[in-house]
């Protein structure tokens, strides 16, 4: 139940600067998810916000209040920011119980006997793990010892709880459990999480705004479906959704009506409306156009003229879906089909394609220069 | 930062810069530290650069016109340049690194085999084995000159003959003297060195490893040649830095086995000059040996490089399929045994044989007497002095030593552990180099020397601006312990560092989020969680100064002496069977004192050393 602010924040260790400029606000009640590959500099802005780290220039607000003011060499303690942390590695003390692993900020702050035993309850079944409040870490499972860690953060009821990529440890299942468990935990309590992760799928499932890092750079601030439909450039095209959005290279006429785009594809025009304000208004140029696997259709007979011809690279049934790559002439694509259905290579197929949810994108900058409506 | 929402007062900076440097304990614990080792370890290490170009009284007709405490080149000169140089300096010089190089390949030898055997072979009655190949460590070395000289003694000499020539079998004067000798007495003491740093890292080895290479097709002495032995090399290395080093610093084992055929090296001529006061000579021999053991070190380095060690590159090591011995396994386990029967059962038994022997050298029942432990003073035998039982000198030393051996353990390992805290978290930034730098200097020293730097510092009482900081110190149990603390400071904090390592800091980090304070921290979790680490830092000094003779023997006066300081007096007073005495006794109590440790804490001598 915080807003966080951080302004201009700059973060070295060494010469390596691992946090530039760094700009972000945090509403009141988010589920803000910091995502990005490794060495991003997505936990080390957890960190700072926590308090363990101390960055070398700007400054951080809580709910108005300063919290961090480089300039003045201010840095609040992390115990006065009202906030809590769960590790990756949990960080559980291994000589403590469950009890007192989970108690003990609560000590810290002198809460009395029974209302310790009271909350530490409460936030053990709330994780349903209250039958192992006497055991040490050591004899929990990696699943049970993670929602220790969580008890623990949230025993002392924070405004901000931080979470650094909590479920990299579990099991693929576990791990889907999980997601929905802090989701729901996170609708419950109402505080402001801040969760860093490199997993799009958790980032995309669970947050209300995904913020996408770059060695330690801003890319995209947005709610998670705006992310997948309009990823600003090419980078945070090329990182979200699973399987990966197909790229393919082609020529583009602009006017002000619009843009005339030809390529393997086809001829297709995209009208003005559905533009960027920066798109150019004139002149060719080289552009890429973004079609997630899901907007492409396959089938056996060509069913109408713009449909484009291309031959089965290898199909890859799944259950629930197939992914299909295609060759259409050079150009490598993959395709999603609900359901299952047996392509074999060399077959040849048609493709129909969604035209209007087609994201294109200047080659050159690799900014996003057309919208998917 | 021109945003103009940020507010910037100068004043408000230097405010907060301030109270965040003096509201943390950890900086004001680093502080000390820095000054406490700077006053310990730099002010000597300068005292005793500065006495060897400072003339002495005793020396002021040796350079005309001299005056007490003049700037002079004299004792350098002397030591490097001039006809005397060849016997004070040359030839102990060229012995001490014979000896070094001989004890360093022996024993990297010996303690890489047994620690492979140990650890990847199928080696039978492996439990046996393990406590015994660590026993070696816990008898002195001059304990083993001893028994080497009452198995090996010849008449040359002069004095009773040793257990072979009793028999009848002739022994050659090289094998009972010298070089030979004291490269194998000292090999079998130092090879414990290579074994534990070698096997902690073969246990390390994900033996996965190995399989893929017999899966590429190497046989298994390619395996070992070209997977096994690359990987333990930087193990092997620091393994031989601390052998050299030791080898060439040792005294005991010099004094016993090579003085009476005059093989002199730089620690036994150290010592000579240094109790005949020839402060300034032996100071000089000292830097030597520190520019030595400092060439050792920086070599070791430049072979390792950044590659300090690759246990961590081998994965998860927890698998160790052992490698078949096959048709070698009776052959290699009967000579292992052979070996620990001829190398620890038999001085020790020596050594008890003899401390009941009236005369020594006479094997013979009737000369079967308990005299030396319990006899109440008779004055045909040892000029009237009772058996050690009785012997006020002999309670006066016990208690001694298990004072300073406990007083040490525990300061010892409190110092260790804390600047092992500052080591491990101040990794990589300015302030834990600087005091891994300047702890490991002590290392450098040899310890008859170290013991000459604190004698002649501390003699006097030391003041800093006027102030009188600490008395004269001469004689009192205080300079014994500042001393044995100091000299095993580098040993303390590598066990204390590799302890706090394994704390990840993450759970430190997490109790300063619950808004625990440096010190809770320390109280709740990092000491409870390095306890183990405790008891073997503890348990390295404990067994270190139990037999502790080359550090603290210019130190001693009657009153502060120790058991090892005891058993070398008397037998220098030609009563070798009171000198095993003490022997048994001291090494009684260090087996005791390791075997409790290790069935009531998980002491682990092998994790404390490998740092």
């Amino acid at each position: 139940m915080s807003k966080i602010e951080l302004k201009g924040v700059n973060k070295f260790y060494g010469k390596n600067h691992v946090l530039k400029d760094l700009n972000l606000t945090i509403e009141d009640g988010d589920f803000m998810t910091l995502l990005g590959p490794s060495g991003c500099g997505k936990t080390t802005t957890l960190r700072v916000v926590s308090g363990l780290e101390k960055p070398q220039s700007g400054c951080i607000h809580m709910d108005g209040k300063e919290i961090v003011n480089a300039a003045e060499a201010y840095f609040a303690p992390p115990a006065q920011r009202n906030l809590n942390l769960v590790f990756q590695s949990y960080a559980l003390w291994p000589h403590m119980t469950v009890f007192d692993n989970v108690a003990f900020g609560l000590k810290i702050h002198k809460v009395s006997a029974d209302e310790i035993k009271k909350k530490v309850e409460m936030a053990l079944n709330r994780m349903q793990i209250s039958e192992f409040a006497k055991r040490y870490p050591g004899e929990l499972s990696g699943g049970q010892q993670q929602r220790v860690a969580i008890a623990r953060a949230i025993v002392s009821e924070p405004r901000l709880l931080l979470l650094d990529e909590p479920l990299s440890n579990l099991d693929a299942k576990l791990r889907v459990d999980m997601r929905s468990e802090l989701k729901r935990l996170h609708h419950e309590t109402g505080t402001t999480i801040i969760y860093v992760t490199h997993d799009q799928v958790e980032a995309l499932t669970m947050s209300t705004k995904i913020a996408l890092f770059r060695k330690g750079e801003l890319v995209q601030v947005a709610p998670p479906l705006e992310l997948y439909d309009n990823p600003k450039n090419l980078y945070v095209a090329d990182f979200i959704g699973n399987p990966s959005i197909n790229f393919v290279k082609c020529k583009a006429k602009l006017s002000d009506a619009g843009m005339a785009v030809s390529g393997v594809l086809g001829n297709m025009e995209f009208s003005r409306a559905d533009m960027t304000p920066d798109a150019p208004r004139s002149g060719e140029c080289d552009v890429t156009l973004g079609v997630r696997p899901e907007q492409i259709t396959i089938q056996r007979e060509r069913t109408s003229p713009t449909d484009v011809e291309a031959r089965v690279y290898s199909g890859m049934p799944a259950g629930s879906e197939t992914l299909v790559s295609v060759k259409v002439g050079d150009v490598l694509l993959t395709v999603k089909e609900i359901g299952s259905s047996r392509y074999s290579s060399d077959d040849t197929v048609y493709l129909s394609i969604h035209r209007q949810k087609i994201n294109v994108f200047d080659t050159a900058s690799e900014e996003l220069i057309k919208y998917c409506v | 930062m021109k945003s103009e929402d940020l507010r910037y007062s100068r004043s408000r900076r230097l405010k907060n810069q301030i109270l965040a440097v003096v509201t943390n304990p950890y900086n004001i614990i680093v502080v000390v530290t820095v000054l406490l080792l700077t006053y310990l370890i730099i002010f000597p290490l300068l005292d005793m650069l500065s006495t060897t170009f400072s003339l002495s009284q005793r020396d002021l007709r040796q350079v005309t016109g001299g005056v007490t405490g003049q700037f002079t080149f004299y004792y350098w000169k002397r030591l490097l340049a001039s006809e005397l140089s060849v016997n004070l300096l040359i030839k102990p010089l060229l012995n001490s690194l014979l000896i070094g190089f001989g004890v360093s390949i022996g024993s990297i030898a010996l303690g890489a085999a047994l620690a492979w055997l140990m650890i990847r072979t199928d080696l039978p009655c492996k439990p046996f084995f393990s406590l015994a190949v660590i026993i070696p460590y816990m008898i002195p070395s001059w304990c083993k000159s001893q028994a080497w000289l009452s198995m090996f003694k010849t008449a040359r000499i002069g004095g009773s003959p040793g257990f072979l020539a009793s028999l009848g079998i002739h022994v050659p004067d090289w094998l009972a003297y010298g070089p030979v000798a004291i490269i194998i007495v000292l090999t079998l003491h130092y090879y414990a060195y290579t074994y534990l740093l070698v096997s902690s890292a073969l246990n390390s080895i994900n033996s996965e490893l190995e399989e893929m290479g017999e899966i590429q097709g190497a046989g298994k002495a390619r395996i070992l040649r070209t997977i096994t032995l690359p990987l333990v090399m930087p193990a092997m290395l620091s393994a031989v830095i601390l052998t050299f080093s030791k080898a060439i610093g040792t005294f005991g084992v010099i004094n016993y086995l090579g003085t009476k055929v005059n093989f002199v090296t730089l620690s036994s001529q150290l010592y000579m000059n240094s109790k005949s006061q020839n402060t300034q000579t032996a100071f000089a021999m000292a830097i030597v040996m520190i520019c030595i053991a400092s060439i050792s070190v920086f070599i070791n380095q430049r072979v390792i490089g950044s590659r300090k060690s690759y246990a961590t590159i081998g994965g998860k090591g927890g698998r160790s399929t052992p490698i078949g011995l096959g048709k070698q396994k009776p052959i290699i386990t009967i000579a292992l045994f052979a070996f620990f029967v001829v190398g620890i059962i038999a001085p020790i038994a020596i050594l008890v044989l003899e401390s009941f022997m009236l005369k020594d050298g006479v094997y013979s029942l009737s000369n079967f007497t308990t005299y030396y432990w319990v006899g109440t003073g008779n004055t045909h035998i040892m000029e009237g002095v009772p058996g050690i039982f009785r012997n006020t000198n002999f309670v006066r030393a016990l208690i001694n030593s298990l004072k300073l051996t406990f007083v040490n353990g525990i300061f010892g390992t409190i110092f260790g552990q804390i600047i092992g805290y500052i080591c491990a978290k101040g990794r990589g930034k300015f302030h834990g180099q600087l005091v891994e730098q300047l702890v490991f200097i002590p290392y450098l020293i040899p310890s008859v020397a170290f013991g000459g730097i604190y004698l002649s510092m501390f003699s006097r009482p030391q003041s800093l601006f006027g102030v009188q900081l600490i008395p004269a110190l001469y004689g009192t149990f205080a300079l014994l312990v500042i001393t044995s603390v100091v000299k095993h400071l580098p040993f303390a904090s590598r066990a204390g560092t590799s302890n706090m390592l394994q704390i990840s800091g993450e759970l430190e980090e997490a109790a300063t989020i619950e808004g625990a304070g440096f010190f809770r921290r320390l109280a709740k979790i990092v000491f409870p969680l390095s306890k183990g680490g405790f008891i073997s830092g503890f348990m390295l000094i404990f067994v270190s100064i139990m037999k502790e003779l080359d550090l603290i023997i210019l130190i001693m006066t009657p009153t502060t002496s120790t058991l090892p300081y005891l058993a070398f007096q008397y037998s220098n007073q030609n009563s070798p069977q009171a000198s095993n005495c003490v022997a048994i006794v001291m090494f009684s109590i260090v087996f005791l004192v390791y075997a409790l440790a290790n069935i009531f804490g998980d002491a682990d001598l092998a994790k404390s050393m490998a740092g």
